[in-house]
């Protein structure tokens, strides 16, 4: 787009919002240059605050009548630089979105705007014994509209899953300013699921206006075992120890020894600092049921050959216990300059041989790894500890980062389980899925936004991209795209 | 990508014929009728052949595309080829002390022992029905972690995965079940199973409706370890499952009578074989937001899921139910019997169809796989 044209489409942008509502300046569109990856940073043409779905609406019809990308945008916690803004396009900000429209406590729903922040919709709720379960560790700020955007999950979702269980119904604009009832206060709907296919598109489908959440009651009693191990390949077998014996608990955390070691230094959590594992396994339920479940996991961690158990006795020591966990990246940001979070999963009876193969390559890289991870469900959060102010190191981390997602492919898992695709992760897609595969995305993308108009460039990389990635597999010399035209 | 055989006791036991991969010749035949744009109707056990709208086109059967490709129990996981039978995996599951928590209808008469089920794994998906425990346990597609496809392009795609938690890519493996073979020919599915709970007792109240539904929705919000609720001939059934500590506390809680022989009672209703549904007068499904007061619509009414399911016979004209249903902010399908020609399910908004429309071409371009067994036009 010239000068010109920007000029114009900023002043069309002004004739649908007021003009606090419509941000161009480079001072006022700083703020709004990254997501939770701040590695990846770039200044959008304008930023726009809309405050109806009508004005919403008319921003989206004027970007589709001037091809000007749409980048939406919630809390902008995101850590895989989905919200990252396009130099020639629009960020959409749905941060004034913030109204909890109807809780209908009988049907356990509530209908939110999609800037409702995901703790204040359990907030608003608890008063019915109700509460909204996913809880991704970002929920004080995190909006539910980005939480479906990217089908966030957090330490519940082994038992209460992730968004996509959780959400019955959205309102959804296209591209073209057409407004979409998916779903609603029924458990299903007539024709396609689109609940599921909305769920995690990262805004390259359309623009979620209004959220319907299923909401579920509180478990009558919930206890915390902590149990630390001297070695972390069997705290991982403990894992799996507790799944066979046909216990699902309601969280199922690990942290390796690094990271029990900062967390102690940062909120004294009373984590045994000697300990080259620990697991956090949280049981809910009826109180009888909790008490016996209790004893169950504590015998099942002692013959996995945990070295101390320790059982919360009230919800002050339960909540210390979980203290530590929430804690965790704030922990490693006072022990590091920098740290890049990853989010790959794995089957779980490979974790101890994944957790020996990333201290691997963190002795080959020279760079230190600490390890915070959902262990019920495989999803692992390898955080790598650098200095971005040491020349060359950024690039070496995120060499590393790469290697790691490989390896959770080789272990037949995914680069992402929870965080999103985004702009990181776009080379790791081109090993995951072959071009067909690919190519069956972009179908999918181009029946909702021909255009492609819609956060064009992350969650699914064009096979052009593949190939300057190289990250194409060849097999006898060949590569499996070149019988395709390259675009 | 080769899938580990972690569980390989029921491939010992049964004979060899029991794991056998016909995706290639599938899509020979997907990609010759491609050519020729001729339609295909997918076939698994035939169980549900009454659903949808009239299946018309050539058979394509992925009966014998079948066995378990992976069952580890410890990762909660299990992969199986399409035409493997429902009641093949839930014994081998059973064997491990685990389950599908959405217990998926047979409807092949399996309360007749006499009687095997010929139910299959890819029809279960395809279809995305699911059993009583649905309101508490979650839906077929909430179970679904990836899936192997066979479009109408004649392309062999994986989507999803084995692991719990996946975000890569749109979630084309969730969009797949339900959408009646209309999107792809179903080659293969991995699924989250679930331990089986330890104890299960059911509780019958005499009510009215209006009270069973206040009472199915008021207890569903407290914690109590629900997993199925009718109103049915007025009584109200309440299924309790989990810990034996939990269904215990659950019961003294909650009063009511207990029903001997309830595990019959259950499987009759998921498969249909109560006697409610030994009728030939046409059968609608009504899913609606569960709290919802009772409708006016004359006929025998059977209620499920809380409220969210409810079963209705009636000669009424769908347009008449229809009506009513949307504006209670639910759907209505014709289930089972009734014009298989006319529209089954419950029509979308312009901007919605429109959307179907596309997508339907995104995976089927020429319109080759079950059409119109969803909708007229496509």
């Amino acid at each position: 787009m010239s000068d010109i044209n920007k000029t114009a489409f900023i002043a069309a942008l002004h004739r649908i919002l007021p003009a606090h509502a419509v941000l161009s300046s480079t001072e006022d569109l700083h703020p709004y240059e990254c997501d939770g990856l701040s590695v990846y940073r770039a200044l959008p043409l304008a930023v726009c605050l809309p405050e109806t779905v009508d004005q919403v609406r008319e921003i989206l019809q004027a970007c589709h009548q001037e091809k000007v990308p749409v980048v939406a945008r919630g809390a902008g916690t995101g850590l895989s630089g989905g919200a990252l803004p396009l130099t020639d396009g629009v960020v959409l900000s749905l941060a004034k979105f913030m109204r909890i429209l109807e809780i209908d406590p009988l049907n356990r729903t509530a209908r939110v705007q999609p800037g409702v922040r995901n703790l204040a919709i359990s907030q608003a709720v608890a008063p019915y014994g109700l509460y909204y379960a996913p809880d991704p560790s970002s929920q004080i700020a995190c909006t539910i509209g980005g939480n479906v955007a990217e089908n966030s999950g957090g330490v519940h979702c082994l038992k209460y899953g992730l968004t996509v269980h959780n959400v019955l119904g959205l309102k959804v604009l296209t591209i073209a300013g057409e407004l979409l009832e998916i779903g609603g206060g029924a458990l299903d709907s007539s024709g396609y699921d689109l609940l599921a296919l909305m769920t995690g598109s990262e805004g390259l489908l359309g623009l979620i206006v209004e959220v319907t959440v299923k909401l579920l009651p509180k478990p009558e009693s919930a206890q915390v075992v902590l149990a630390a191990f001297d070695d972390v390949g069997k705290a991982g077998q403990a894992v799996g120890d507790i799944i066979a014996a046909g216990i699902i608990p309601a969280g199922l955390e690990m942290m390796d020894g690094l990271t029990i070691r900062a967390v102690e230094d940062f909120i004294h959590a009373g984590y045994p600092v000697n300990a080259a594992a620990i697991l956090l396994c949280e049981l809910d339920g009826v109180a009888e049921e909790v008490s016996e479940q209790i004893t169950r996991v504590g015998e099942i961690l002692k013959q996995a050959g945990a070295i101390e158990i320790r059982t919360s006795r009230d919800e002050q020591e339960r909540i210390k216990l979980w203290a530590g966990r929430k804690a965790a990246f704030p922990a490693m940001g006072r022990i590091s300059p920098d740290y890049y979070c990853m989010d790959g999963t794995i089957p779980r009876k490979h974790l101890p041989a994944v957790l020996k193969r990333i201290a691997a390559l963190s002795a080959e890289y020279n760079l230190p790894v600490a390890n915070v991870f959902h262990a019920g469900d495989g999803n692992l959060h390898p955080l790598i500890l650098y200095d971005a102010n040491t020349p060359g190191v950024l690039q070496r981390t995120e060499e590393f980062g790469v290697k790691i997602l490989e390896l959770c492919l080789e272990m037949g898992g995914t680069i992402t389980g929870e965080h999103g695709v985004g702009i990181e992760k776009l080379g790791q897609m081109c090993t995951q899925f072959s071009a067909l595969e690919l190519l069956q995305f972009h179908a999918i993308k181009h029946a909702f936004d021909p255009l492609a108009l819609l956060n064009p460039g992350k969650a699914v990389p064009t096979l052009k991209r593949c190939a300057e990635f190289g990250a194409m597999h060849v097999h006898g010399g060949k590569t499996t795209f070149s019988e395709l035209e390259r675009f | 990508m080769n899938v580990t055989l972690a569980h390989t006791a029921s491939k010992e036991n049964s004979p060899s014929a029991s794991d056998n991969d016909l995706s290639a010749s599938l899509q020979s035949k997907v990609l010759a009728c491609m050519a020729s744009r001729s339609p295909i109707q997918i076939v698994g056990g035939n169980s549900k052949a009454f659903y949808g709208r009239a299946p018309q086109g050539e058979r394509l059967s992925v009966l014998e595309h079948r066995g378990i490709v992976s069952y580890e129990p410890t990762e909660l996981v299990i992969t199986a080829r399409a035409g493997t039978r429902l009641i093949d995996i839930e014994k081998v599951l059973a064997e491990r002390g685990q389950m599908l928590s959405f217990e998926p209808p047979h409807f092949s008469n399996s309360a007749q022992p006499d009687v095997v089920s010929t139910t299959t794994f890819g029809g279960a998906i395809a279809t995305g029905l699911s059993g009583p425990c649905r309101p508490y346990a979650g839906s077929t597609r909430d179970f679904v972690l990836g899936a192997k496809v066979l479009t109408g392009k004649g392309e062999i795609l994986k989507f999803g995965g084995q692991v719990m938690k996946n975000v890569a890519g749109f979630d084309v493996a969730r969009l797949m079940t339900g959408s009646l073979g209309t999107l792809g020919v179903l080659l293969e599915i991995s699924l989250k199973v679930l331990p089986r709970h330890e104890a299960e007792k059911t509780l019958v109240f005499a009510c009215d409706a209006q009270e069973a539904i206040q009472r199915m929705n008021i207890w569903a919000g407290l914690p109590i370890p629900l997993s199925g609720t009718t109103f049915d001939g007025g009584k109200l059934y309440v299924r309790l499952s989990g810990s034996a500590a939990a269904v215990r506390t659950a019961r003294t809680k909650l009063g009511g009578e207990l029903l001997t022989a309830d595990a019959d009672y259950w499987r009759s209703m998921r498969d249909h074989t109560a006697q409610f549904f030994q009728d030939a007068s046409p059968l609608w499904r009504i899913s609606m937001p569960a709290a919802s007061a009772q409708l006016g619509l004359k006929g025998s009414w059977l209620l499920e899921w809380g409220g969210a399911q409810r079963w209705l016979k009636t000669s009424l004209p769908g347009n008449i139910i229809r009506e009513q249903v949307a504006r209670a902010g639910g759907h209505a399908t014709l289930f089972r019997g009734g014009d298989r020609h006319s529209d089954i399910f419950h029509s979308l908004t312009p901007a919605l169809a429109a959307l179907h429309h596309r997508l339907k071409a995104a995976f089927d371009p020429y319109g080759i796989l079950n059409p119109g067994r969803m909708y007229a036009d496509y």
